[in-house]
């Protein structure tokens, strides 16, 4: 007997259908029904930040959303960063910046950091790291990261002033 | 210097494009179709004999396709290679034989068609264990009445077996002149004890593997990994299986840090693929990686030492108690060869022992076994320093090893750089500038780490539009890719946009050891550039033979072959003409480095510590560290940084906590505190280069030696700033407190 509930999303700017149990997070959703396995997998109980997604802009652990919780939102999730234009500037400053070591929690930063510049172009340091706090990277020592998080609203401020 | 074209610059990373776009594939983002999910069932104690594992039910349920105990493994023939203890031990720890050792030991698996299914699965397995007594304190271990974890464990203390079994598994012992007579010598003496509690590596990609056991027993497997040749091999002595049929690809690596070295779930994936016809893939929850990999061990080290009033060191003493889980294997070997490594004392003994505990096997961790006693023996000289009146700085100046200096361990330096690290500290600003304001203290510590050479193989093939593809059978574990194609340009005197770096599995280059110990871009330089010289060797034959001339007149330099004044050819034309030439040009590096590098750092930190709540606060923090030759100073940077951040959170947060019945209570990532964004500030580097006279390009490893300091600056710092010494890692709150006298 199939309990399978039917979800209609969008996910990157796409209409996007799928079905799954009323039980299965929104993370396994996006990683084994949609394939979409650039949304990380660290530890399912909200703590390490890989799985962030921004839903209806805001951001989210997607281990903690149900995927029946998407219908009817919007998903952003990190193959959704880059556009016709090309790298979202956070994606350029991440590579210059070296932001990433094994680039497992990459996609979540590259989110959260998206969901930081959205509300504010001009984070102190101090801001970007209280903001970050739910997103644990291993290799890199944050430091990288808060440069290119920085760097990064310095870009966009000045797309917006141009 | 030596000048470098490509080594030293800052091109972008190779794998950065895909890692950003999220495109990466990673050990869980299995490529295999119809892959089943597999679960492994789990202890919940900490100690027990298993009677019996009954899987009828979970083996009944729809959807279910294999269920596997330690039964399933191939048997071991009385006399051949893997009648052995150390092979029982391997294979008792991927699934328990006779008894569970700890909590989360692995017990049964199973492979379904969902993830569901295989989560019910195992919940219908019934075991019947006879709960036994449990022991996770090291020296608790050692006592005569402790719980035995091996019936058949006889301690090897100093090459001798013990006649009746014990949990310590071997004792070993350096001397160094008279120790007795050198702390007769001694103004000051400090004795002292210290312990550190289990860390975990806490990599943020859990272990993840899918396998395939194909019907022509050939066996695929998919993984996350530090070494794909090291899974063959263990794959190969578990299932008792040839290594020629078992083929390893590797993932990208979302973080090791050696916890991605012994092999967890390859072998029961194997064992469910081969029973259910079908590829199996097992990722690890957060809370199976803290129950059942890694951690590092847990130490308590007694230390002694003495110095004239002068400031010179007489002689030094520790004995050093290492846990090594459920099975013999700490680090302790390299925590006694380096605890006073730094330093040239005359007189002294350091003993060490490995003992057996009910928690999950031990794996190296970063700089294996240096970070605790560097904790120890850093403070004592701070002490020494204190007692002597003498600034930290020029005490330890006034007693650091040189190249010739014999250690207690007996080795003798060749390559220490810690004078001139010193030297670097002096000089700079952060140790110039005056510790101001209330509660705030500086502290300094050193370290010393030899870099492992070992066996590296890579292939260059020359294509026909004169790009080289590079297959390296180490696997990247954080920039590996770019610093050595780095190095191949460099080598073959091409620009770097020509190098395409790739990882290989086992079926594409010779052996490769694992990346870890500090020499991935050590000794996969050696590699990189013996293929070069190869190639470069193989065109000149080419070029010798197109022109007709003897091969010993061409030469070759900057992409370009010549021979005498009017025959030359650009590697890219030469490279057009390999197959007219006798066919396609490939360069091997096939190398085993026997020369252990050597690396040496300073850290210097300043904090506030709050006296009311015992917190610390880090204000300012400088890494100094010879890395020989900075291949990439961004990528040297970034290693220095997030080595140094771990060792900040073994300092300051991380540590495993069992209740009494050695059960581990912080098994997830809100309890098992890691240093986030908010905990540290931006580390301020400090990059020495004193090239490594061994290496083609003098390059040392970097990636371990910033994590041994940490523990030992901070506990230093938060001496100066409160006055009292912590005894114990991690350095909470409650501890400093505790070390204040005011709780």
């Amino acid at each position: 007997m199939s309990t399978q509930i039917q979800v209609n999303t969008m996910v990157n700017g796409e209409a996007t259908e799928f079905r799954c149990e009323p039980h299965q997070n929104l993370l396994y959703c996006l990683r084994e029904i949609l394939g979409l396995t650039g949304t990380k997998e660290g530890c399912s109980d909200g703590n390490c930040g890989s799985c962030s997604v921004l839903l209806d802009d805001r951001l989210v652990n997607s281990c903690l959303v149900l995927g029946a919780e998407a219908d009817g939102r919007e998903i952003l999730t990190v193959e959704g960063l880059e556009s016709w234009e090309g790298l979202h500037p956070l994606q350029e400053a991440f590579i210059e910046h070296d932001a990433l070591q094994c680039g497992f929690c990459t996609p979540g930063m590259l989110i959260a950091a998206k969901a930081l510049l959205d509300r504010n172009l001009e984070p102190t340091e101090k801001e970007i790291r209280e903001w970050m706090a739910g997103n644990l990277c291993r290799c890199t020592g944050y430091d990288k990261i808060v440069r290119a998080i920085n760097h990064a609203g310095e870009s966009l401020r000045s797309h917006e002033e141009s | 210097m030596k000048k470098y074209s490509t080594i030293g610059t800052r091109p972008r990373r190779f794998d950065a494009r895909e890692k950003i776009v999220g495109n990466a594939k990673f050990g869980a983002d299995s490529t295999f179709q119809r892959s089943l999910w597999g679960k492994i069932l789990r202890s919940p104690h900490a100690h027990a004999r298993i009677i019996s594992i009954n899987t009828d039910d979970a083996a009944a349920l729809l959807g279910v396709r294999a269920v596997i105990t330690s039964a399933d493994f191939p048997t071991i023939t009385p006399g051949s290679a893997f009648d052995s203890q150390n092979h029982r031990f391997s294979r008792d720890n991927v699934l328990a034989g006779r008894k569970a050792l700890y909590m989360g030991h692995a017990i049964a698996a199973v492979a379904a068609d969902t993830r569901e299914i295989a989560d019910r699965a195992v919940d219908l397995i019934r075991v019947e264990y006879e709960i036994l007594p449990a022991v996770v304190d090291v020296l608790e271990a050692t006592e005569d009445d402790a719980p035995l974890l091996h019936q058949d464990l006889l301690t090897d203390s100093l090459g001798t077996e013990a006649s009746r079994p014990s949990n310590i598994a071997s004792h070993l012992q350096h001397e160094l002149g008279d120790p007795e007579e050198g702390f007769s010598q001694a103004d000051v003496v400090v004795e002292r004890e210290f312990r550190s509690a289990t860390v975990h590596h806490t990599y943020i990609e859990p272990h993840a593997a899918t396998v395939e056991w194909r019907r022509d027993d050939q066996i695929l497997v998919w993984t996350t990994t530090q070494g794909v040749f090291t899974i063959r091999g263990q794959l190969a002595e578990l299932l008792q299986h040839p290594q020629g049929q078992i083929l390893v690809t590797p993932s990208e690596i979302g973080g090791g840090f050696g916890g991605k070295i012994a092999s967890y779930i390859e072998a029961p994936a194997a064992l469910l693929s081969k029973k259910a016809s079908l590829p199996v893939r097992i990722v690890m929850s957060r809370s199976d990686e803290f129950l059942a990999t890694g951690p590092t061990s847990g130490t308590r080290i007694k230390i002694k030492m003495g110095a004239r009033n002068d400031g010179k060191i007489t002689a030094a003493c520790a004995e050093l108690f290492y846990e090594a889980g459920a099975y013999p294997g700490s680090p302790v070997g390299s925590g006694a060869a380096l605890i006073f490594a730094c330093y040239d004392i005359p007189n002294g003994r350091i003993d060490g022992y490995d003992i057996v505990v009910n928690k999950p096997r031990t794996t190296a961790y970063r700089a294996p076994g240096a970070t605790p006693p560097a904790f120890v023996s850093e403070q004592v000289i701070d002490e020494l320093a204190e007692k002597t009146g003498i600034d930290p700085l020029q005490f330890r100046m006034l007693n650091v090893a040189t190249n010739g200096t014999r250690r207690i361990d007996s080795s003798v330096h060749t390559s220490i750089n810690c004078k001139k690290v010193l030297e670097a500290v002096a000089g700079h600003d952060h140790y110039r500038s005056k510790v101001e304001g209330e509660h705030v203290g500086r502290g300094l510590a050193m370290a010393f780490w030899g870099n492992w050479g070992a066996q590296s193989s890579c292939a260059l093939q020359v294509n026909y539009d004169g790009t080289v593809t590079l297959t390296l059978g180490s696997v990247d574990v954080s920039g590996t890719r770019t610093s050595l194609a780095m190095q191949a340009a460099e080598a073959l005197e091409l620009d770097l946009s020509l190098i395409s770096p790739r990882m290989g599995s086992t079926g594409e280059t010779g052996y490769n050891d694992v990346s870890a110990g500090s020499r991935t871009t050590v000794a996969g330089g050696h590699a990189v550039a013996k293929a070069a010289r190869h190639v470069i060797a193989q065109l000149k034959d080419r070029a010798a033979m197109l022109w007709d001339v003897p091969v010993g007149s061409v030469a070759y330099a900057k992409g370009r072959f010549t021979e005498g004044k009017d025959n030359t050819m650009s590697f890219d034309e030469l490279a057009a003409k390999s197959a007219a030439t006798g066919g396609a040009i490939t360069g091997i590096g096939n190398v085993n480095v026997e020369d252990w590098g050597a690396s040496s750092g300073a850290h210097v930190a300043d904090v506030k510590v709050d006296p009311e709540t015992g917190k610390v606060t880090i204000l300012r923090y400088t890494i100094f560290q010879d890395v020989g030759t900075a291949v990439h100073p961004v990528l040297v940077e970034g290693q220095l940084q997030g080595g140094t951040v771990q060792g900040i959170g073994w300092a300051l947060y991380e540590g495993y906590t069992y209740d009494e019945d050695g059960h581990l209570l912080n098994h997830n990532l809100l309890d098992y505190k890691l240093p986030t964004f908010t905990d540290v500030p931006s580390l301020e580097t400090v990059i020495i280069e004193e090239p490594h006279e061994q290496h083609p390009f003098g390059i040392r490893g970097v990636g371990e030696t910033p994590i041994i300091s940490p523990p030992g600056a901070l506990a230093n710092a938060i001496h100066g700033a409160v006055g009292a010494r912590p005894s114990s890692l991690p350095m909470t709150p409650g501890s400093i407190l505790e070390a204040m006298g005011v709780l």
